[in-house]
Formats: structure tokens, C-alpha cells, sequence
């Protein structure tokens, strides 16, 4: 079996998880820029998070035989301190031509609030006046259907963002048809508690098909599970879905999305 | 086997609940409508059950004053 990681936050993860994932069949791992877990004190510690997703993780995953990608920006969860974030994006442009660089990400709300709105916005201008891809993390819980509606308005009220280079994450079974029915991809995280297990993510494929969805463990410093997608593999399979009804969800599925940056090249086996 | 293990897990919590003191969390009302989509005919019933824990208001809140969400909306009836 073969898989792509499209999101994982590796600089949270000990180096086994590395090796279990090369074990299981990843090819490569995609890490959005991320909320530490604490507010960052200035830009200077998103100018060193921006080094290292950019310089030094790329090395760590090139151990294990794994490629690495990226995506910047300041998480939603960091978004209400409007200037820091005018701040941050200042800085992103020095990154954009970056190797590892795939887009803008991961953008999008938190609490759905007016300052993560304007912020999400200023995002959204940058990624279209860079041509970059757009990678949206929408809310939690109770805020999700608020969030991913919002989100949406967003991103289709910009003329110059095509919804078929942006992926709107995190969906569930109450966002996931508004999301792919407006011309998004949609992006399942499969998480022991929150978002989605891998059971109800392959109901969903099964509901809504295939074509423009990707599944991804979202792993971080929260309890994630680093090899969520190859489980997810396993109930396919258990299910009775193809091999290459496998292969074309965790492999060719991310790649054709994150494909669309010139940067992302297939990784050769 | 797995769901029945869920649904005996629901109701030891339901009863861990009950044996609880002071003022219920608010989201436990939340939780009981969530609950009565899981009884009936009608399908969907996860998506139903996501709908009855959100926020069905549609316009940005003013200000973030926390980074958490709770888990249902503190308005449900």
C-alpha cells in the first residue's frame, strides 16, 4: 500500500512516528502552519516557525525516505490580534518560493469571529495575488456549520479564487455536501474523538463519492493518531472496496490536488 | 459488538450524570436532544445529531473571547 499524508503537523511528533508511517506505505507528508498550542509572542517566532517548516522539517522527514511539503499562514486560532496577523503575512512572501511551499494554509475561523474574518480575507487576497492553493481549516464542534458557511461566503465572494485549487478541511456529515457541492475539494481528519472517525469517513465516501476528497490524520501535540489514514485503508478493505478504490482515495487523490502546485513533484518508489 | 459497547458507554454516562451534584453543564440539554435523532426511521442521523449541537446563527460574533469550542451550543432549547 502507498498513501499521502496531505496533513500532518510533524514538528509535534517524535521521530517514530516517522518511521511508522514510512513503515505503513507514506510517501510523502504535508504540513499547514499551525497553532502552537500557545499564543506566539511576536512575528519573530512565525518568521522561526516558517524556517523550520521550510528548512529544517523538510531534512528530519527526508530521513525516513519522505518527502515534505508545506503551507503558511497564522492559524485562525491566533487571528483576533489583527495586527500581528498584518504582521505575519508581511513576512510570508519571503517564504512562497520555498521548495516545499504548496500554498496558503491552514487558513480559515476558529470562533467565527469579525477580526478571524478580516484576517481570513487578507489571506485569501494573498493567496490569489501569489497563485497560490488554499488549504481552509474550519471550526470545531459547535462552530463548524457557522464556520464552513462563512468560509464558503468567503472564498467564493473573491472572483479570483477557483474553488478547484482550494480544499476545505476538517468536513463532517454536515458540512461535507455544502462543500463539494459549491465545487470544493473536502478534506475528512480522522480523529479518535473530534472531526471523524475512519468508519464514518468511509460512510461518507460511500455517500457522497470520491472524486474530490481527501482524508488525513491532522496528527499534532492533541491526541491524533499518525497512522489514522493507512486504519482508514484497512476498514475500506474490510468493507470490501478495491484496491485501487484504495489507491485512488490515499494516493491519487492528494497527489491531484496538491498537484496542482508545480512545486509537488510524485514522489519516485 | 462495537456499537453495542457505545451505546451501554452512553448509558453509564448518562448514569454517572444523574449521580453527579450541583447545576448541570449546559450542554447535557444539548446532549438529550442529540439523542432522540438516534430513535426513529428518519436517515441521516449523524448529520442530524451535528445539526442539534451547532450554532445555528449565521452572522460573525464580535470578538473571540476564548480559542475552545464545548460541544453543543449553549442556546439549545
Amino acid at each position: 500500500m502507498r498513501y499521502i499524508e496531505p496533513h500532518g503537523h510533524m514538528v509535534s511528533r517524535v521521530t517514530d512516528d516517522y518511521v511508522d508511517m514510512a513503515t505503513a506505505g507514506c510517501a510523502a507528508v504535508c504540513e499547514p502552519a499551525f497553532w502552537a498550542g500557545f499564543d506566539r509572542s511576536s512575528v519573530n517566532g512565525f518568521y522561526d516557525y516558517f524556517c523550520q517548516l521550510t528548512e529544517h522539517e523538510p531534512k528530519r522527514a527526508a530521513k525516513f525516505g519522505l518527502a515534505h511539503y508545506t503551507w503558511l499562514c497564522i492559524n485562525p486560532k491566533e487571528s483576533e490580534d489583527v495586527g500581528l496577523a498584518k504582521d505575519v503575512l508581511g513576512i510570508i512572501p519571503k517564504f512562497l518560493d520555498k521548495p516545499n511551499v504548496l500554498g496558503i494554509g491552514e487558513i480559515g475561523l476558529n470562533k467565527n469571529s469579525r477580526n478571524e474574518m478580516r484576517v481570513l480575507e487578507m489571506h485569501v487576497d494573498l493567496a490569489a495575488r501569489a497563485n497560490q492553493l488554499i488549504l481552509v481549516h474550519t471550526p470545531h464542534l459547535e462552530d463548524k456549520l457557522k464556520g464552513t458557511r462563512l468560509i464558503i461566503d468567503v472564498l467564493r465572494s473573491d472572483k479570483r479564487i477557483q474553488p478547484e485549487r482550494c480544499i476545505i478541511d476538517h468536513v463532517e456529515e454536515h458540512t461535507i455536501e455544502m462543500v463539494l457541492d459549491t465545487g470544493f475539494w473536502a478534506g475528512m481528519t480522522l480523529y479518535p474523538e473530534s472531526k471523524c472517525t475512519g468508519a464514518r469517513a468511509i460512510d461518507m465516501i460511500e455517500l457522497y463519492g470520491a472524486e474530490r476528497v481527501w482524508m488525513n490524520s491532522a496528527c499534532d501535540w492533541g491526541v491524533s493518531v499518525p497512522l489514522a489514514v493507512p486504519y482508514a485503508a484497512l476498514e475500506m478493505r474490510k468493507r470490501g472496496h478495491s484496491a485501487e478504490a484504495i489507491d485512488a482515495l490515499v494516493y491519487q487523490n492528494p497527489a491531484r490536488f496538491i498537484g496542482q502546485s508545480p512545486k509537488f513533484k510524485l514522489p519516485k518508489r | 459488538m462495537e456499537a453495542r459497547a457505545k451505546l451501554i458507554d452512553l448509558a453509564a454516562f448518562m448514569d454517572r450524570v444523574d449521580r453527579g451534584t450541583g447545576d448541570e453543564d449546559f450542554r447535557m440539554a444539548g446532549f438529550r436532544k442529540a439523542l432522540a435523532e438516534l430513535n426513529g426511521p428518519k436517515p441521516e442521523r449523524a448529520k442530524r445529531v451535528l445539526l442539534t449541537l451547532s450554532d445555528p446563527t449565521t452572522e460573525p460574533i464580535p470578538a473571540a473571547t476564548t480559542k475552545a469550542a464545548s460541544g453543543a451550543y449553549p442556546g439549545t432549547p
